[in-house]
């Protein structure tokens, strides 16, 4: 079946049943979505699905045809980082940093939604994910700034 | 293959420069934290500065190449908490190196020096006091080298950016004076160090190596790991200790897509497939067709203090030192309990392994390459140099967790598929149901108080299993226990004092008259343990810490006051006070005020970590909700006294880290078991902290040090955060919570509401 990830199409030559965090990883060798739980429960897998977060571990492929799937690694590069990279760099919000891509794409959604979105709101759009490492307040302060990275741009483009 | 020939050509590369292969020094690693007395028994010259006591030549840690590319090796891994980059920082400074010219080589048994496991904030003290040593013993040769062709004095030299510069201004760049074997030298004791005041690169906040591709998708971690021809595999685990496998019916399994083969040897049973959703599904079908004997008898989760008291034990004085308290003393006392505490790593472990031309290699997000090779060989009965660990990264561990087990696993089904790369993913519900926990504990403190308020006489006893049954012996692996031919689980061992295991830092730093402190070890382990952050200093710490406030109330003296009239070693001293400032201790504004439905209250706590590591002091804020019970830490303040700083950035998000896991543990967390099985095994039945309970602010403030040794500060926080929790939680409510973890359920029930 064709799978649309990161703006690519994809021929992906798998069981429909197969969660799409296997198919990502596997078949299409991307590093981002981790394995946490398999069970929708940690949210170390998240993608976005149609810019909503999902849960790759839980999501079968056969659900996915012909929707927009957008893993980290579609947002930007280490050379040439999104907005949410750079906060997460510069901020230095990571210990082990297993948990952190599903944290950023879980962000990222958020922010596409409500760029302007206050602190209240961002802690509770992040309940789902768990970190270990205790990285929780990092990983605030790199959302933080990342909107205002966001900001700064767009006023820069208005400029 | 394209990952293993990087490697290799790497290696290759290195070995063509500057230096010689090297050989390292055969002597065993001591156990973990064991006294640093545990040294070569050689007769040797004058101890060497940390690790260059097991690996003494200076090419075991610094290389330089033609071109002037310096690499670092370290037998230490990177588990998240930084240790690449500041190990480059400390390396840049002593070579008078640019930052951007050091690459950094990791725990490798074919690469670097046996140093052990990466555990209990030593990271920082042996290896970063021997890549000082040897960075600025390797700048010394350079400096001689460009002298001579100079034909000045090597004191008339200096050196800057990887270059020695002549009074003349020529400049030699290092990768010019390296010759083949210069650098093969055995290290001296004593170093020419730069001034601290010179530094360029220590106590800077330099950002992490690691940081970027983890957060743009690079290949960060043995699960990202696909060499060529990788085949996946899945283990089908016993339901229960010591099951053993009946019969299993593999027909249906071994018709399943992609299934390559089922291994099994005893009651150890597992399945090789091509693809990695194939796996599970033929993982969970195979579990389905097994059928097993169970046998196992847990204890009583709900009565683990009767247990622990009840459990053969053999007695080890930490202190004695008793004298008769005053008649007219005033005498408290308390019980504190933990229960078994998991790690809970993110990532469930995982390993690759392939066994090829007679050479197995395991990458293993392992805390101890050298130990969990040594083990591996011994399980698969093969030479020990036929066996090659290399560290690669996994989610963060925080002691041991599955790491090595799955290490072993993986090494298994690479001699079923030989050539092949196999990798093992272990599932949540193994990771948590098959780790090795943080032991259960209990702690019983009494003291009498004098006139004055002080402490006259102190009286503590610790019970505890062992805190660390890491390889070494093939037996610490759980395959090798299920084998037809089984290795048997090693016997525990107490880790001795200084350091101590269930009785660290149950000696307390306070300078108190009278005191006997005794660590009652339980040899005998209902349920499988192992290293936990922190080992017992998290229960001792969390114990010492909340008895000196029931203390310091029934002197009627201020919490803060009342440590400090009992601390002599002034950066004790100046730690606790730095932290009560930052936190505006003396006011406490909201301290017993009812708010919207919650309590406020203040707690403060500190310890130096064994001892002999990081200084750390915690003030914290909590509010408790009369309705739900529910303890939440508002905000955080911290001091920490890491010796010379290395990387600030690096200890405050150690602490920060420490502190939000620390408290996750006390409020939340517990392994729970039926009388045969453990059930606490998702994320539903092991629940921890979420942002909901995320303070809204935290503060750490470093004490540099500058020149004095490097204090691991790794797991400085976990005692210190726990009892600042629970005094806030006990100022908030008036009642003392002594048994961990301190929940929501245990708090209402006590406020009544």
């Amino acid at each position: 079946m064709k799978l649309n990830v990161n703006n690519a199409q994809h021929d992906v030559d798998a069981d429909p049943r197969t969660p799409l965090l296997y198919v990502l990883r596997g078949d299409l060798k991307l590093n981002a979505a981790k394995f946490g739980c398999g069970l929708g429960q940690c949210g170390a897998c998240t993608v976005l699905v149609n810019g909503e977060p999902v849960f790759s571990c839980v999501t079968p492929i056969a659900l996915l045809e012909g929707k927009e799937i957008t893993t980290l690694e579609g947002l930007g590069t280490e050379e040439k980082p999104a907005p949410i990279q750079q906060a997460f760099i510069e901020s230095q919000a990571a210990q082990c940093g297993y948990c952190i891509p599903g944290m950023m794409m879980r962000a990222q959604a958020l922010l596409q939604k409500n760029p302007h979105a206050g602190d209240a709101e961002i802690r509770a759009w992040l309940e789902p994910n768990l970190c270990r490492c205790g990285s929780h307040m990092r990983i605030l302060r790199a959302i933080h700034r990342a909107q205002h990275i966001i900001r700064t741009a767009q006023r820069g483009e208005a400029g | 293959m394209s990952e293993i020939g990087t490697i290799l050509s790497r290696r290759a590369v290195l070995a063509g420069s500057g230096a010689l292969i090297f050989s390292f020094s055969s002597t065993a690693w001591a156990q973990e934290n064991a006294a640093p007395a545990a040294a070569p028994t050689s007769a040797a010259p004058p101890p060497l500065p940390g690790s260059l006591k097991q690996a003494p030549f200076l090419d075991s840690w610094i290389r330089v190449d033609a071109d002037g590319a310096i690499t670092v090796f370290t037998g230490k891994a990177e588990l998240g908490q930084g240790i690449k980059t500041a190990l480059l920082q400390v390396a840049a400074e002593q070579l008078d190196a640019n930052f951007d010219q050091l690459k950094i080589v990791t725990a490798d048994t074919g690469r670097t020096a046996n140093e052990g496991y990466t555990a209990g904030s030593h990271s920082m003290q042996d290896s970063g006091t021997a890549i000082m040593h040897a960075a600025a013993q390797v700048r010394q040769l350079l400096v001689a080298q460009a002298a001579q062709r100079a034909g000045v004095q090597p004191e008339q030299m200096t050196t800057d950016s990887g270059a020695v510069i002549a009074p003349d201004g020529r400049r030699f760049g290092y990768g010019d004076l390296v010759a083949s074997e210069m650098l093969h030298v055995r290290a001296s004791p004593q170093s020419k160090l730069k001034d601290p005041a010179q530094y360029k690169y220590l106590n800077r906040r330099i950002p992490r190596v690691d940081i970027p591709a983890k957060v743009t998708g690079g290949e960060a971690y043995v699960q990202d790991f696909r060499p060529d021809g990788m085949a996946h595999g899945r283990i089908v685990r016993p339901p229960s200790y010591g099951a053993v496998l009946d019969s299993v019916d593999t027909a249906a399994v071994e018709k399943m897509p992609g299934v390559i083969k089922i291994v099994r040897d005893g009651s150890f049973l597992a399945v090789v497939v091509e693809r990695e959703f194939q796996a599970v599904e033929a993982m969970r079908a195979l579990a389905a067709a097994a059928r097993w004997q169970e046998s196992g008898k847990l204890p009583d989760m709900t009565a683990l203090p009767a247990l622990l008291a009840e459990l053969p034990a053999q007695d080890i004085k930490v202190i004695d030192q008793q004298q008769p308290a005053p008649a007219n003393a005033k005498t408290i006392a308390a019980t504190f309990t933990r229960p078994y505490v998991s790690h809970g790593s993110i990532g469930p472990s995982c390993a690759v392994a392939q066994l090829k031309d007679d050479v197995l290699t395991v990458w293993t997000h392992t805390q101890g390459v050298y130990p969990d090779r040594d083990a591996i060989a011994e399980m698969m009965r093969m030479p020990k140099d036929k066996v090659r660990c290399i560290h690669s990264q996994g989610s963060g561990c925080y002691g041991h967790n599955g790491a090595d087990d799955a290490a072993g696993d993986a090494a298994l089904l690479a001699r079923a598929l030989p050539g092949r790369p196999v990798r093992v993913q272990w599932t949540r519900e193994q990771e948590l149901g098959w780790e090795p926990y943080g032991p259960a504990m209990m702690v019983k403190v009494n003291a009498a108080l004098d006139d004055s308020g002080k402490v006259a006489d102190w009286d503590y006893t610790v019970w505890s299993n062992t805190h660390s049954m890491r390889p070494g012996p093939a037996g610490a692996l759980i395959a090798a226990r299920y084998l037809a031919e089984p290795f048997p689980e090693p016997k525990p061992f107490p880790i001795p004092m200084p350091e101590g295991g269930g009785d660290r830092n149950s000696n307390p730093i306070y300078k108190f008259p009278s005191m006997k402190v005794l660590h009652r070890f339980l040899p005998a382990m209902p349920i499988r343990v192992s290293a936990l952050r922190s080992l017992g200093a998290y229960m001792n710490i969390f114990s010492i810490e909340s008895f000196m406030d029931e203390l310091a109330a029934a002197a009627g003296t201020d919490p803060v006051e009342f440590r400090l009239k009992h601390l002599d070693d002034p950066r004790a001293r100046e730690v606790v006070s730095t932290a009560a400032e930052r936190f505006g201790w003396s006011a406490k504004p909201r301290a017993g005020m009812p708010g919207h439905g919650s309590n406020y209250g203040y707690g403060f706590a500190f310890a130096r970590y064994k001892n002999l590591a990081a200084y750390c002091a915690i003030a914290c804020e909590v509010e408790v909700n009369h309705e739900t019970g529910r303890a939440r830490m508002v905000r955080a303040v911290a001091a920490v006294d890491s010796g010379q700083a290395v990387n600030p950035d690096g200890i405050a998000n150690q602490i920060e880290g420490a502190i939000l896991q620390s408290m996750s543990w006390t409020l939340y967390e517990n392994v729970s078991f039926d009388d045969r099985r453990i059930i606490s095994v998702d994320w539903a039945t092991y629940p921890i902290l979420r942002f909901s309970a995320v303070p809204d602010s935290m503060e750490v403030h470093i004490i540099n040090r500058p020149g004095l040794p490097f204090l691991g500060s790794g797991e400085a926080g976990q005692g210190p955060a726990a009892a600042a929790v629970a005094n806030a939680i006990a100022n908030a409510t008036g009642y003392r919570f002594r048994d961990l973890p301190i929940t929501a359920e245990r708090i209402k029930a006590a406020i009544g509401v």
